[in-house]
């Protein structure tokens, strides 16, 4: 690992920035998706049958006639599994096929391979499956009476929270529960695996781990991992719904490839995606909070259950990091946070964009919105009174807040979109609108980047050059849209001092670069472009160390700048002098690796910095409500995000306003519902809406913070994937305070997550009923005082 | 089945009835840059150009190929994502001008849905050159209202939308596939050679005339009518099951027609919701906002009225529309006899009509002098564009001398089938139009009428508050209160700023 080059600490900014690598061939049809490829003649397709019970145990299974429908080659069962049948990325508990028993309905109970989907689907539904039903827990609040955890639960502590409270002037207490999120990634959960001549299968994967299939294809199958290669070009979206999730489609084709000795397919109709595969958490989020009269946390208090469905997955991290935001922008002086991993027997809940922080963050802005109306303030002034700041920087678990830009930030979008004035106009439209009302909320995030596993924090990379002066690099990220692969292929270039168009990407393969993290964390450019940038540094160096011998130069008169080589007062062109290179027979391939330093969060202390640094940003929205009916539109939004110092403006953008909106889908027309047999009945697009064109605001300013890294990330650059889909969070915020304006603003009253028309109507209507009761108390006084 | 496939002709009698365009295009052609997303016609990332001939003049439209049955595209021209940078590499150096416009403004990430809005954006782009009309924000939402991105967040894609016609001029695009001779030619050769009933075909038949579809219907009296085939279709797509043999009524010369005699408008069954859509633009405003927030543009381009009527959804939106006018079904029987019956006794119960087995629905009658009569349609949805309704509210008012002479309050989404709140109709019946005193007694009159559901999309409280404030809100327009109602379209400015409500109604009493 080696630090920055002197001579190329400038950044990209003055460069032409390059697309997107795949646009074109995404425009015209072109981009090969697995779906896609070819099939082989005998490649067979998969279809599995599922549980239609929460949780029961399997008293027979008779698959006769699954077996006879024509077409259907193979059928298999748990006990057919060659190696392993646990899947489970972390720890355990995730089969392949249920065994004995079930624990969520649409579990995989057996799978058959068919010569077609259409087939394989028409069989599964012939199967007869006995069930013994066993009493079943669906909410995370039964989890939590019934102590029924996936995981230990575990608290994060500073200050004395409670002695604290005791002395607070104001206290709120009040819980909220936060629904999930279905990923609806375009291209649903596939895989294809091809046997090959030694027990082992090529696997073409949409996975963002393609380690973790690997390794998991070869536990199912009993073969060493050695032998399964991994091959993931691209994905039609992930959003962290294939970070665990796909490792099952791959296994799965695998035991059937290995079997059947052909291809075999596994791509999940959409209905069987959204039923079989895990989302978001839901969170039951109950608080205390006590405040001074000013508006300033004293002490916080909060249990925070996430429903992880019936298996851990990755509920560990994702209630950690629920935890750990639990602060957001705002220094709590005095806290207790626990975080429970409560089970119930539904889908296995994973990772997506956020990875539980924005369930943390959103109690921390709903917190503000209460206390804002309960001290009469402007919730915008109590966000910036409790904003990390000098003096204000420890966060609950130990770690600084060493970068002072929140404060700066916010005030600079409070100033750039006007928001003092609109609120004043605002507030003047909602007195004299009977039927519309306005609201306007300014919402902070910030989010630490780093895997809160400390292990996943490594990236690894692979270039070439050949003898024409071409590059080719892999590394251990995949591409699922959000610009990886170009991002890091610049890096390659900057750091080569070489044309863009020289540098060439590749899919990436468990056999170009091993034991690779998963893209996740929004950490892809930071550890890979890292490793990338470490493997072009190794290779250059060669090169110089050759021209210095050859050329009889001193080391700082060789430079490669602009495509040229600089050999003293000569230069040469980039091709020519690589081939000159290889002549000599210097070697012109590299690995290259990355650890994030300085990290390290001791879990028993519940202390330490699990984060190298924060990405921030801030949102300002603002909508307009129809009383009737609680109908919305957003009508404005404007964000100013820090990203450091971007290496590719065009593609941040484009990550800050997706996250926007797919946070936004998620606290409005994004509903999860489940019924009470424990079936998910949102289980298709019909009626599981996500936003389309028409929810997105027309006023839709974006801007990036203009300021490095000030820690040593690649080229000062910040992190992007996740954080600014917090940002979606000022939406519900500014649908909170349309709400309060019905009572003036004197409660804010609550509001369901996400907030839908119906939620929007009722919080409206609570906060009329609370106008009404304090209307009639006045009253009652008033008769009272005048009686006396 | 016979049609035009990009550049080639397509000719292949080979495949079942209900075998989809999207696997047609995938399966059978390899042209795999169609992609499957949802196959129900809910993400629009199958989205082609379908051309047809109409008027002599060629026209494009866009439909969700993965509920569309191959065979029905008969005679027509399909486009897919294959062609269009072929077909503009022509002109402009490899990419269409929607393509290009796309490319420049980083509106693909992970580009699985792209060629879908490409598809959308390219049948915009045909149809506003076409016809001379600019491209603004409003017809870019439209055109892509049936594409789902999870990644971009729109932004970048409908500024694509709107640069279209800068790039075509910087590429120096000039050929339209809609003013392409070869193309037209191809497509009239069709119809003269061949009429489209291909009746020899077992599974998929296409009459064109009504005389036709009675003799298919007589041969064939278990085969199943379809029409756009927008919710038929997902019994094959989202389970499996398969059809047999389909009789495909959407050319039918006779169900196509919208007709008016003087006393009374006329609507074919297998009108689309597209055409009623661009018929009532001008005269029917309060109907075309309506259908600006019934589904996506590619369904409205295929699904019909005659089956979103005989499809019997509790949640269809056109039926308590059709209840609002009191319309008259023509019913049409095999052995060529009609009868009337009115919208109100049609249905049954949950999924149950009046039609018999051999009848179908041939049109509807509504009386011009409803239609001028006060009327309003509440649509309430999680999601503005392409939902289906919590609540449907269609009313009508007769008013004579300040009072209410004929009410309609006709429901979607609060029972068993589209339905009429007859006791809360009749008591506000003969009511002065600005008693508010009587209207906040119907508000609980309907409260102990209607018993509606919960489910994913409403609970049961919020449908009865719903049906309860929309009457409040039609009857505060029908008394000349300006309140607005949220619709696919843009807010106007003049929404947004103030001046525009008359605040003589204070307070919020709704529900």
């Amino acid at each position: 690992m080696r630090k920055l080059p002197s001579d190329l600490v400038t950044g990209f900014k003055s460069d032409k920035l390059p697309m997107h690598e795949s646009a074109v061939k995404h425009v015209t049809g072109q981009a090969v998706y697995i779906d896609d490829m070819p099939e082989w003649p005998n490649e067979l397709h998969v279809a599995t049958g599922k549980s239609t019970e929460a949780h029961a145990d399997i008293v027979s299974i008779n698959l006769d006639k699954v077996r006879a429908y024509p077409g259907v080659v193979d059928v298999i069962v748990q006990s057919d599994i060659p190696g392993e049948v646990d899947v489970s990325p972390v720890l355990s508990g995730d089969l392949l096929l249920a065994g004995d028993f079930v624990h969520f309905i649409g579990q995989s109970i057996f799978a058959v391979a068919a010569t077609s989907l259409r087939i394989a689907k028409q069989a599964v539904e012939l199967a007869e499956v006995v069930y013994k039903p066993r009493i079943s827990t669906l909410h995370p609040k039964e989890s939590l009476e019934r102590q029924e955890f996936v995981l230990p639960t575990h608290t994060i502590q500073c200050g004395d929270a409670k002695a604290a409270m005791e002395t607070a002037p104001h206290k709120i207490k009040s819980d909220i529960y936060i629904k999930g999120q279905e990923h609806f990634y375009l291209e649903g959960q596939i895989s294809v695996a091809v046997p090959n001549e030694d027990g082992g299968v090529l696997v073409y994967a949409s996975s963002q781990h393609p380690a973790e299939v690997q390794k998991l294809v070869a536990k199912v199958l009993g073969v060493s991992v050695a032998q399964v290669l991994v091959e993931v070009r691209r994905m039609g979206g992930g959003f962290g719904g294939k970070e665990s999730q796909a490792a099952v489609l791959g296994c799965m084709a695998a035991v059937l490839a290995i079997r059947n000795r052909c291809p075999v397919k596994y791509r999940m109709p959409r209905q069987d995606d959204m039923v079989q595969t895990g989302k978001r958490h839901d969170f039951w989020n109950s608080y205390e909070v006590g405040f001074s009269a000013e508006g300033e946390i004293i002490s916080a208090e909060y249990d925070m259950v996430g429903k992880c469905g019936c298996t851990a997955d990755l509920s560990d991290g994702v209630v950690d990091r629920a935890m750990f935001h639990a602060d957001n922008a705002y220094f709590l002086p005095n806290a207790r946070i626990s975080g429970y991993r409560g089970k119930t027997h539904t889908v296995s809940n994973t990772a997506f964009r956020g990875f539980g922080g924005p369930k943390g963050v959103l109690l921390a802005e709903a917190v503000i919105e209460e206390i804002a109306c309960t001290v009469g303030k402007d919730a915008l002034d109590v966000r910036k009174l409790n904003c990390y700041q000098e003096g204000k920087t420890k966060t609950p678990y130990g770690q600084d807040v060493e970068e002072n830009v929140l404060l700066t930030l916010i005030e600079e979008l409070e100033e750039s979109s006007d928001y003092r004035a609109r609120r004043e106009a605002i507030r003047e439209f909602n007195k004299q609108s009977p039927f519309l009302k306005k609201g306007l909320a300014l919402t902070p995030v910030k989010f630490g980047i780093s895997f809160t596993s400390k292990h996943l924090n490594q990236g690894g990379a692979l270039v070439h050059v050949y003898t024409d002066g071409s590059v080719h690099i892999s590394h251990g990220g995949t591409e699922m849209g959000q610009g990886l692969y170009t991002k890091v292929a610049q890096i390659v270039a900057k750091t080569f001092g070489i044309d863009y168009q020289r540098v060439n990407v590749s899919s990436t393969r468990t056999d170009k670069v091993p034991n690779a993290s998963p893209t996740a964390a929004s950490a892809g450019t930071d550890l890979n472009g890292m490793a990338a940038l470490d493997a072009v540094v190794t290779i250059k160096g060669r090169l110089q160390e050759f021209a210095m011998e050859h050329f009889s130069i001193a080391a700082d008169a060789f430079a490669i700048t602009d495509d040229q080589v600089i050999l003293g007062g000569e230069t040469m062109s980039f091709p020519e002098f690589i081939k000159l290179a290889y002549m000599n027979r210097v070697s012109l391939s590299s690995t290259g690796f990355y650890k994030t330093p300085k990290i390290g969060y001791d879990r028993k202390a519940a202390k330490g910095r699990p984060f190298l640094y924060f990405s921030n940003g801030a949102a300002v929205s603002e909508v307009i409500v129809d009383t009737f009916t609680g109908e919305y539109k957003v009508t404005q939004v404007d964000i100013l995000h820090d990203v450091g110092d971007s290496i590719n403006s065009d593609i941040d953008i484009g990550q800050i306003e997706g996250a926007f909106v797919q946070g936004m889908g998620w606290l409005t027309t994004e509903e999860l519902s489940w019924d009470e047999k424990g079936r998910i009945t949102t289980n298709s697009p019909a009626n599981y809406k996500i936003p389309t064109s028409a929810d997105v605001p027309e006023k839709f300013n974006v801007k990036l913070f203009d300021r490095a890294n000030s820690e040593e990330s690649v080229y000062r650059s910040k992190a992007v994937g996740e954080p600014p889909l917090m940002l979606g969070i000022s939406v519900w915020c500014a649908l909170k305070d349309a709400c309060a304006s019905v009572c003036d603003y004197q409660f804010s009253p609550p509001l369901a997550v996400p907030a839908t028309p119906e939620a929007v109507f009722y919080g409206m209507q609570a906060a009329q009923a609370f106008q009404s009761e304090s209307q009639s108390k006045q009253k009652t006084e008033k008769d009272q005082a005048a009686n006396l | 089945m016979k049609f035009l496939l990009n550049d080639k002709l397509i000719d292949d009698n080979t495949l079942p009835s209900d075998f989809t365009a999207l696997r047609y295009l995938r399966e059978e052609r390899g042209l795999t840059g169609t992609k499957e997303g949802c196959a129900s016609g809910d993400c629009g990332a199958c989205t082609l150009l379908v051309g047809v001939i109409k008027e002599g003049e060629l026209h494009y439209s866009t439909f969700n190929s993965c509920i569309t049955p191959v065979q029905s595209l008969y005679g027509k021209h399909v486009v897919s994502v294959e062609y269009l940078s072929e077909f503009g590499g022509k002109a402009s150096g490899g990419l269409h001008p929607a393509q290009q416009a796309m490319v420049e403004h980083h509106g693909s990430q992970c580009g699985f849905c792209t060629p879908g809005f490409v598809l959308s954006l390219a049948g915009l782009f045909e149809n506003s050159q076409s016809s001379d009309k600019a491209i603004d924000r409003e017809s870019v939402c439209d055109a892509i209202s049936g594409n789902l991105c999870r990644c971009t967040g729109y932004r970048p894609i409908i500024d694509a939308g709107l640069d279209m016609v800068r790039t075509a001029k910087d590429a120096q695009f000039i050929e339209l596939m809609s003013k392409n001779d070869n193309i037209k030619s191809q497509l009239l050769a069709f119809k003269e050679v061949e009429k489209p009933a291909s009746l020899s075909n077992q599974s998929y038949l296409q009459p064109t005339t009504l005389a036709e579809l009675l003799q298919v219907k007589t041969a064939h009296a278990d085969a199943i009518m379809i029409a756009g085939g927008t919710d038929l279709m997902l019994e094959n797509t989202q389970r499996f099951h398969d059809f047999g043999t389909l009789i495909d009524v959407s050319h039918v010369a006779e169900l196509k027609q919208i007709q008016c005699n003087g006393t009374t408008l006329t609507l074919g069954a297998s009108v689309t919701y597209s055409e009623l859509e661009y018929f009532s633009k001008t005269r029917y405003p309060h109907i075309y906002n309506l259908l600006s927030r019934i589904a996506s543009r590619q369904i409205r381009n295929r699904g019909t009225i005659g089956g979103n009527v005989a499809n019997a959804s509790p949640i269809a939106d056109l039926p308590p529309l059709l209840l609002a006018f009191d319309a008259d079904i023509q019913l049409l029987k095999i052995d060529g006899s009609t009868r009337t019956v009115n919208i109100a006794d049609f249905y049954q119960g949950y999924k149950q009509t009046q039609l018999a087995k051999d009848e179908m629905i041939a049109s509807f009658d509504v009386s011009l002098n409803k239609l001028a009569q006060f009327h309003r349609f509440y649509k309430v949805s999680k999601r503005m564009e392409d939902d289906i309704s919590s609540v449907m509210l269609a009313v009508r008012f007769e008013v004579d001398n300040g009072h209410l002479t004929d009410v309609r309050l006709a429901f979607g989404g609060m029972a068993a089938t589209p339905i009429r709140a007859l006791k809360t109709e009749a008591a506000l019946m003969g009511k002065v139009i600005n008693d508010e005193q009587a209207l906040l007694q119907t508000i609980d009159t309907l409260r102990s009428e209607l018993m509606p559901l919960s489910d994913m999309r409403a609970s049961s409280r919020y449908r009865l508050d719903m049906a309860c404030n929309l009457i409040r809100k039609a009857w505060l327009e029908l008394n000349g209160t300006d309140v607005v109602t949220f619709s696919g379209h843009a807010l106007s400015e003049s929404v947004l700023s103030l001046g525009n409500e008359i605040t003589s109604q204070e307070g919020m009493t709704h529900a």
